[in-house]
């Protein structure tokens, strides 16, 4: 029978993320469930402590510390607009990556593991100039950093 | 969909492993509309994990805000040249892609 193959397959699947795409081939996870990690109300918040309040269960961030955001200062094309986060702070588990004046603010979050650098580069859309938000999470304490840039041309599209 | 939609590469220099990764998709917010002024549904990568022997290097939590064909590049400590990276996506339809690269 169909569903017993289907069965078997999800069975044998350890939980890796392809066994879970085959599971949710199959009809037999739904999104909503196999994403629950994904922090929804973070990714809706348009306010930096409420996204923050989200993410981490704290909106304060302390200002500065060895966090270094390299996005150039113009981009042309805010469709695609490079940025890179590096940090020294020791003990870093989290980059987040927030452009301030995009309708849906929070671009993306980074847990990292251990081992892993502080380091995370992505390119991201920007719709208008502004504010790259950068909110590292080590020891317990939040540090962020900004930086301006100008964009020529908007990358949300309308 | 296709396996082929990653490309990872990961290179060890002076203890550290740099990732790169490229993967094909549309990346759509949901907030923008076709030439007939209809909205595009929103279509994109949510979740990207990246592991090595068990161990999970990186987690990622994306928007439509990410540029559509996202790059990805992370570095981490403890790898060694012929191990394997296994980097895996699932987007918000449920669709997912998973693709292995071993150190070099």
């Amino acid at each position: 029978m169909d569903t017993d193959v289907k069965r078997r397959i999800l069975l044998k699947g350890s939980l890796s993320a392809s066994a879970l795409g085959v599971a949710v081939a199959t009809g037999l996870l739904t999104p909503g469930r196999l994403l629950a990690a994904w922090p929804d109300k973070a990714f809706a918040a348009k306010a930096l402590p409420d996204m923050l309040q989200a993410l981490f269960g704290d909106g304060n961030t302390e200002e500065g510390g060895d966090i270094n955001i390299k996005a150039p200062d113009i981009a042309e094309n805010g469709a695609v607009v490079p940025v890179t986060i590096s940090t020294g702070i020791a003990g870093a588990e989290s980059i987040s990556v927030i452009a301030i004046n995009n309708p849906a603010p929070l671009v993306a979050s980074y847990n990292l593991g251990d081992g892993t650098e502080g380091f995370v580069s992505t390119r991201i859309k920007m719709g208008k100039s502004g504010d790259v938000v950068a909110v590292v999470k080590a020891g317990g304490k939040l540090y962020s950093a900004k930086k301006e840039v100008k964009v020529t041309i908007g990358g949300c599209g309308g | 969909m296709a396996s082929n939609s990653i490309k990872i590469r990961a290179k060890l220099q002076n203890d550290v492993t740099t990732v790169k990764a490229l993967m094909t998709h549309p990346m759509e917010t949901g907030s923008r509309k076709d030439s007939d002024g209809k909205m595009i549904p929103a279509h994109f990568i949510q979740e990207v994990t990246c592991e090595s022997g068990g161990k999970t290097l990186l987690t990622a939590y994306w928007s439509g805000g990410v540029s559509k064909n996202p790059y990805l590049s992370f570095k981490f400590r403890g790898g060694s040249v012929g191990d394997k990276l296994k980097l895996a996506w699932v987007d918000n339809k449920g669709e997912s892609a998973s693709e292995e690269a071993e150190i070099s």
